[in-house]
């Protein structure tokens, strides 16, 4: 006897089969629009990608003559990438307290939450411009702008610690008649510390990477010499500038991945 | 139809100034017919490594591996995996692609006959898929093609292995201790599974097991290796004490059964 | 029974250590005032910015609704900017990922270049690359389209390289000993492995890029940071208010559609 050989096809992940294939028709659809909406200009591009060549000559060599300038934004941006650590990290721990579900009432949480979402939301460029109009231009801005950009990812991360420790130590220091300050002090902190440390050097990282371009503002740093080397045209400054950026990012990686693996 | 000839296989030292792991020290055997051929020993005798030369998986040093009058050893890129789509392994951790399904499992031992653009939309041809269906039968999970791996049982992820390697429809069955990670109960059905269809189909198999009794109850011709080498190669009925000391070392429990 | 004496004593930490502490918390005490006053720090100004900066966000609110009209062009510009560029990169990201795996790339030489240019990528700042190509392909929107691409590269590559070399070996074993190439190991042990890393990276990339995108305008590369800028220039407080919760509220809806979408796909 023989039967019609039977067919197979790999089950959906969807409840109804259907949706799958409308989902990636939806997607290309949406991608679609999105490039066309752009309104790219070839003719633009051909010019410019002709233009390379040239562009590509006028950046070599760097020029790093100008080692004043390029040595006093490095430094101011290394000091407030710094700075801002320190005073993001202070700032930040209580905010992830407070933004712990497992540590503080529901509405205390949700105030904690709102803050941390707030302060997601905007680029740290966009604050700088409002702190730089409230408090002049300069390093100051920067450092605020950078101490508030902490609660982004900081407190952010360390609020998702606290809320994955062992509620153990925190029943039982509850237990003895401790208050709010003693649990915090005994059973939560000294779960968290080690993550408090490897977060604060990823955090490090991160403020180092924002000095280099909040000075585009004013908000201090070497953007701001940057940018007046691109606006003015200066493309071997330009890129004598952005290699010695690369490599304090790069610097700035090697230190965290070492300090990191020293503190385990 | 397999012809082993002085293989051998040192695996390099961890540090420099270390010795290696003479895992094979010339090994030589013949398969012939369609018998199940059950070898064993103590692990680190050398059962993983030999099964894994046959098929390059890890590269001999030195000696030849002869399937059907084909050198293995010599066979480069696509020869070598049109070779190995004669040779069908199934593993000790039974390795199946725990985020596919059962049907796209056992499919997966006929990828090299489709082109790449049927493979990534799983449109294989009819007869492979009905061989699928009917090997799934055999092993007795009818049913369950179309189930995540993951979410199988021991015992049923290896009948899973079993069907893959059937459905290559291969010249040999290489079993690399296919038993070792499932219960006493289950092992036994495995076992028995692997041996009658392998009969079924004609085809050979050799098997590595490292529990006796278990290779006693299925075994015909057994292999006995120790540190890297052939030290019997008989009938399961001359597994003497004598026999059996000199595959594991020393007088054991293992001698009373 | 204990003979009665000096009760004793416990502390934490021995003398030494205690010393060791001190002197710790001295010296980052030490580091950040040498820092601040480095800065040059106006203390009278310190003391007046959480007045100046209530003032201007006064100044801000209630947000001028009407100047929403024009603002909804650039917005939607905006997401366009971050969803072009995530995409472009994520298609790139593919091979270089494949390449800075160990386990799957294909010579030391590829595996070098490939981590090459994932720290590149990722050195440079999304805006610093808008200026890049706003040198070669003028100012607007696909300068953005293209710094945005880039500096995606370099992330999604580098978690999705560690999600292949984390991948289980043994069930590429299996796949290699039925005879498949290294296009359809690939395609049938190694991606269904990946796919949850992917899905997850590739999504909290967009999030990411929505922000940047937020700003790219602040220099001329596309999107809202161009009408941004222009209501701050003129002081238009209002409107920049408006603004920002327009930023606000792309940011919020693009969070939540990602959420309910990754919940989906892992």
């Amino acid at each position: 006897m023989t039967t019609a050989a039977r067919a197979w096809r790999p089950p959906s992940i969807w409840p109804r089969p259907w949706i799958g294939p409308a989902l990636w028709l939806g997607l290309v659809a949406f991608l679609a629009w999105n490039v066309l909406s752009l309104e790219i200009n070839p003719a633009r591009v051909a010019r410019g990608l002709s233009r390379l060549g040239l562009v590509a000559s006028k950046a070599f060599p760097p020029d790093f003559s100008r080692t004043g300038l390029l040595v006093s934004g490095l430094l101011e941006s290394v000091e407030m990438a710094t700075l801002s650590t320190l005073l993001g990290v202070l700032l930040g721990i209580p905010v992830a307290v407070l933004a712990a579900r497992n540590v503080v009432p529901l509405p205390v949480y949700a105030g904690g939450r709102g803050i941390v979402m707030l302060v997601r939301t905007f680029h740290e460029l966009i604050i700088a411009i409002v702190l730089v109009k409230a408090v002049g231009f300069g390093p100051l801005a920067g450092t605020l702008t950078l101490t508030l950009t902490s609660i982004n990812s900081f407190s952010k991360l360390l609020a998702e610690a606290i809320e994955t420790i062992d509620r153990g130590p925190i029943e039982a220091v509850r237990a003895t008649g401790a208050g709010g300050g003693a649990v915090l002090l005994y059973a939560v902190l000294p779960q968290v510390l080690p993550r408090v440390i490897g977060l604060t050097i990823y955090q490090w990282d991160i403020h180092l990477r924002q000095s280099t371009i909040i000075g585009i503002v004013g908000a201090g740093g070497i953007g701001a010499t940057l940018y007046n080397a691109f606006s003015r045209y200066d493309y071997d400054f330009a890129l004598a500038i952005l290699m010695v950026v690369v490599a304090i990012v790069l610097v700035g990686e090697a230190v965290s991945a070492l300090a990191r693996r020293w503190v385990q | 139809m397999l012809d082993v000839t002085d293989l051998a296989k040192t695996y390099p030292p961890p540090q420099r100034g270390m010795m290696g792991d003479a895992a094979l020290r010339g090994v030589s055997l013949s398969v012939a017919g369609h018998d199940a051929v059950f070898i064993i020993g103590s692990s680190g005798a050398g059962k993983s490594t030999l099964l894994r030369c046959l098929n390059r998986l890890v590269e001999p040093d030195r000696g030849s591996v002869r399937l059907d009058g084909e050198e293995i050893t010599a066979l480069g890129g696509r020869a070598l995996r049109e070779a190995r789509r004669r040779m069908a392994m199934i593993f000790q951790e039974f390795n199946l692609v725990e985020r596919l399904t059962v049907m796209e499992n056992v499919l997966s031992g006929r990828l090299g006959y489709v082109s790449l653009w049927r493979a990534w939309r799983r449109r294989f041809p009819a007869a492979d898929v009905e061989a699928a269906y009917r090997t799934l039968a055999r092993v007795g999970l009818e049913g369950f093609e179309n189930k995540r791996a993951d979410a199988l049982s021991g015992g049923q992820r290896q009948r899973v292995g079993i069907a893959r390697a059937l459905v290559q429809r291969p010249r040999i069955l290489l079993v690399d201790e296919p038993t070792s990670s499932l219960d006493p109960r289950t092992s036994e059905a495995v076992l028995r599974l692997i041996v009658e269809l392998a009969a079924e189909d004609g085809i050979p198999a050799l098997i590595n097991i490292h529990d006796v009794p278990l290779a006693r109850l299925f075994a015909r011709r057994v292999i006995g290796m120790r540190e890297g080498v052939i030290v019997y190669d008989g009938p399961a009925e001359g597994l003497t004490p004598d026999a059996l000391e000199r595959i594991y070392g020393a007088r054991s429990a293992l001698a009373a059964t | 029974m204990r003979a009665t004496g000096r009760p004793r004593h416990w502390e934490r930490f021995t003398p030494a250590q205690r010393a060791a502490r001190f002197g710790a918390q001295l010296a980052v005490a030490a580091l950040a005032a040498v820092m601040l006053a480095r800065l040059g720090v106006r203390w009278d100004y310190v003391a007046d910015s959480p007045a100046q900066v209530g003032d201007l966000l006064g100044r801000m609110f209630p947000p001028e609704w009407s100047f929403a009209r024009a603002v909804v062009g650039p917005a939607i510009q905006t997401i366009n900017i971050a969803t072009v560029g995530t995409a472009l990169a994520i298609a790139l990201s593919l091979p270089v990922a494949v390449l800075a795996a160990l386990n799957t790339t294909l010579n030391r030489a590829t595996y070098a270049a490939a981590r090459l240019v994932m720290v590149v990528s990722r050195s440079v700042d999304t805006l610093i690359w808008a200026l890049v190509f706003i040198i070669v392909v003028g100012p607007g929107s696909l300068a953005g389209v293209l710094a945005v691409a880039v500096r995606s590269i370099g992330f999604v590559s580098k978690l999705l390289a560690e999600g292949i070399e984390e991948i289980d070996r043994g069930q590429v074993e299996a796949v290699v000993a039925t005879g498949a190439d290294r296009w359809r190991v690939l395609l049938y042990a190694i991606v269904p492995q990946v796919r949850p890393v992917f899905a997850g990276v590739a999504i909290y990339r967009w999030d990411i890029n929505i922000r940047e995108s937020t700003v790219l305008g602040l220099v001329g590369a596309g999107g809202i940071g161009f009408a941004l800028n222009e209501a701050i220039l003129g002081l238009e407080w209002r409107r920049v208010g408006l603004i920002l919760v327009v930023v606000l509220g792309v940011v919020i809806v693009s969070e939540a559609g990602s959420a309910i979408v990754r919940k989906r796909l892992t």
